[in-house]
């Protein structure tokens, strides 16, 4: 006992910026419900994901076995996923630079001190509080062929003579999930960069007003250079996170008219879901998987190499 | 120092914007304001307005006359309550788990000696990368294997692991700004770590707390795929799969969308306009450090 308390008496007598110890229950049981709840619902499932690929499980058929590389061989000639990585390349493109660019504008509004300005930062978490599903169905009837308010809003003004069949022209029908996508998730980004801008010190762009820089300058060669880091990174979550859409094309067109609306998540998820091909499905989800590490990679590097400029 | 900030505040709101830059910004922020609410009023005004109105070729702004036939069906016929049932037992289960293990988890690398805590932050973060759908299959299989299909604590489980990474991240910047003089003076005083945790950490960043259950309600409530792919019967179905397959044999009934829109998004803006300044503190606070 005494000597117990020797020692807790000597312990406490450590420098203060060492963290204390206590044995029981110990630190690593306070971690260990929320690790395993990580392991076992997303790493394990992961590595689980991995074997299905290489295995040839339907649900439909008692059918399970191992093919090796047959399902990836079968992927590289498949039409259909090579249509719906175009696809979703190119929603994941246009949605991530048109929000990066709104996000941009309205960020720099908003960092302009006028009356009302706590009111319209609220009303941008609107759009990303709602949910996903509903706010497609918003969309789906804001751009409804017969009845919608923007083919009547554009008629009015004399953009368009007929109504237009948005999402059921083969043409037309990615645009305009691109466009759903843009107002649910642009706020969003416009507050991020907002939070960037703030800590840009404004004595540097007073610095440059001072020494007669116009707004424009003041922007380009001031703010937007400090603002490039964070722009990067909050591209990138964005581009990782616009690569996964799922919930506005499955509920606005579930991949139609004509397969021209398919990315990789429907298409992995009919393979799943509707076809029960567990294994060349599992394969399309890896392939998803290594795309999207290649994302990462590529703004990892731009972005070093960005930083690595504005050091030197 | 503050001299020549108070100078600086004052030099840039006197010359900083000539009055036509003014109207423009007030032009740009009503922009912004009316972009962002714009589509969910109307779809508010389109739930309030008679069917013949809506198919009657020219929209009206305003529902004249109001009409709540839209909610009364969502309800009577479409049952539409069973699936807001649903979504509040998944949702307030998952924020409790969430905020339970998260909170524990971020105050013991926040605050306890633990070797390599930023590998596991790390760790963490990456497995919250991963693309949700490179999991749905196994864990349908897994799930099925546990007869945990059609059952609340399916949803449960996968939210509670898709929200941890981002409970644990936030209370963990949190935690790290209560100053550790405080923790030393309770030890001092013979508190043990679970009672710091509960009488000083927890009440000191309540506000965190508050927003990051927030945040974790949202995600699960909005949450679509798994609950598509891992439920079939209405009696486990949450709000979003309920919305989803809103269709009537014939056409597609706008108005009752509207209103089943209205109801399940209005609690959200609500609770979003009343913590706005912590949500997006909360959001944007780890996101923007480097």
């Amino acid at each position: 006992m005494a000597i117990a308390k020797t020692l807790s008496h000597e312990a406490d007598l450590r420098p203060p910026h060492f963290s204390f110890r206590f044995r029981r229950p110990g630190p690593v049981l306070l971690l260990f419900p929320a690790l395993a709840a990580i392991v076992a619902v997303s790493l394990y499932p992961l590595i689980l994901g991995l074997w299905l690929s290489f295995r040839n499980t339907t649900l439909a058929s008692p059918e399970d076995a191992f093919i090796g590389v047959a399902n990836y061989q079968q992927l590289l000639t498949d039409g259909q996923f090579w249509n719906a990585w175009v696809h979703t390349i190119e929603f994941t493109t246009a949605s991530t630079m048109l929000e990066t660019a709104i996000g941009l504008l309205m960020a720099l509004v908003l960092t302009e001190r006028f009356v009302g300005r706590g009111m319209v930062r609220a009303a941008m978490l609107v759009p990303w509080a709602i949910p996903t599903v509903v706010s497609s169905k918003m969309f789906g009837w804001l751009f409804d062929g017969q009845n919608g308010a923007v083919n009547y809003l554009l008629r009015s003004i004399g953009v368009i003579q007929h109504n237009v069949n948005w999402y059921g022209s083969p043409d037309l029908a990615l645009p305009t999930i691109v466009i759903a996508d843009v107002w649910k998730t642009t706020p969003f980004m416009a507050l991020l960069l907002l939070a960037g801008l703030q800590t840009i010190p404004h004595s540097l762009s007073e610095a440059a007003m001072i020494d007669g820089a116009n707004p424009w300058q003041r922007f380009w060669h001031v703010r937007l250079p400090l603002l490039a880091p964070t722009l990067l990174i909050a591209a990138m979550f964005r581009a990782l996170d616009a690569f996964r859409i799922f919930d506005l094309v499955y509920v606005l067109t579930g991949g139609g008219p004509a397969d021209s609306t398919e990315v990789l998540s429907t298409l992995t998820y009919k393979n799943l879901f509707s076809a029960l091909q567990f294994g060349y499905g599992s394969a399309l989800s890896t392939a998803m998987f290594i795309t999207e590490i290649l994302i990462a990679v590529g703004f990892g590097i731009f972005l070093l190499r960005k930083m690595r400029e504005v050091g030197q | 120092m503050s001299a020549a900030g108070a100078y600086g505040r004052k030099a840039a709101s006197t010359f900083r914007l000539p009055s036509s830059n003014r109207v423009l910004i007030y032009f740009c922020a009503l922009f912004i304001a009316c972009w962002s609410v714009g589509p969910f009023l109307w779809q508010t005004s389109t739930s309030l307005q008679l069917d013949k109105q809506l198919v009657g070729g020219t929209p009206k702004l305003l529902p004249d006359p109001i009409t709540f036939t839209h909610y009364v069906n969502i309800f009577v016929a479409k049952s539409f309550h069973r699936y807001i049932f649903n979504s509040v037992i998944v949702s307030g289960m998952t924020t409790f788990l969430c905020l339970l293990f998260g909170s524990v988890a971020a105050f013991a690398l926040a605050r306890l000696d633990i070797r390599g805590r930023f590998g596991i932050l790390g760790f963490i973060l990456a497995v919250s990368m991963f693309p949700q759908i490179a999991v749905v299959a196994p864990l349908y299989v897994l799930a099925s294997q546990f007869g945990w299909l059609d059952t609340y604590r399916v949803l449960i489980t996968v939210y509670l692991a898709l929200g941890l990474p981002l409970v644990i991240w936030v209370l963990f910047g949190y935690f790290r700004t209560i100053p550790r003089t405080i923790d030393e003076a309770a030890r001092i005083d013979g508190a043990k770590p679970l009672t710091i945790f509960f009488r000083i950490t927890i009440p000191m960043s309540l506000p965190g707390v508050v927003t990051t259950g927030l945040l974790c309600f949202i995600a699960a409530w909005n949450e679509f795929m798994f609950a598509l792919a891992f439920t079939s019967d209405f009696n486990h179905q949450t709000v979003p799969v309920g919305i989803a397959n809103f269709t009537d044999l014939h056409y597609i009934p706008w108005g009752d969308i509207a209103a089943a829109s209205v109801v399940v998004t209005l609690p959200l803006v609500v609770l979003v306009l009343i913590f706005e300044r912590h949500i997006i503190a909360g959001l944007t606070g780890g996101a923007v450090k480097e």
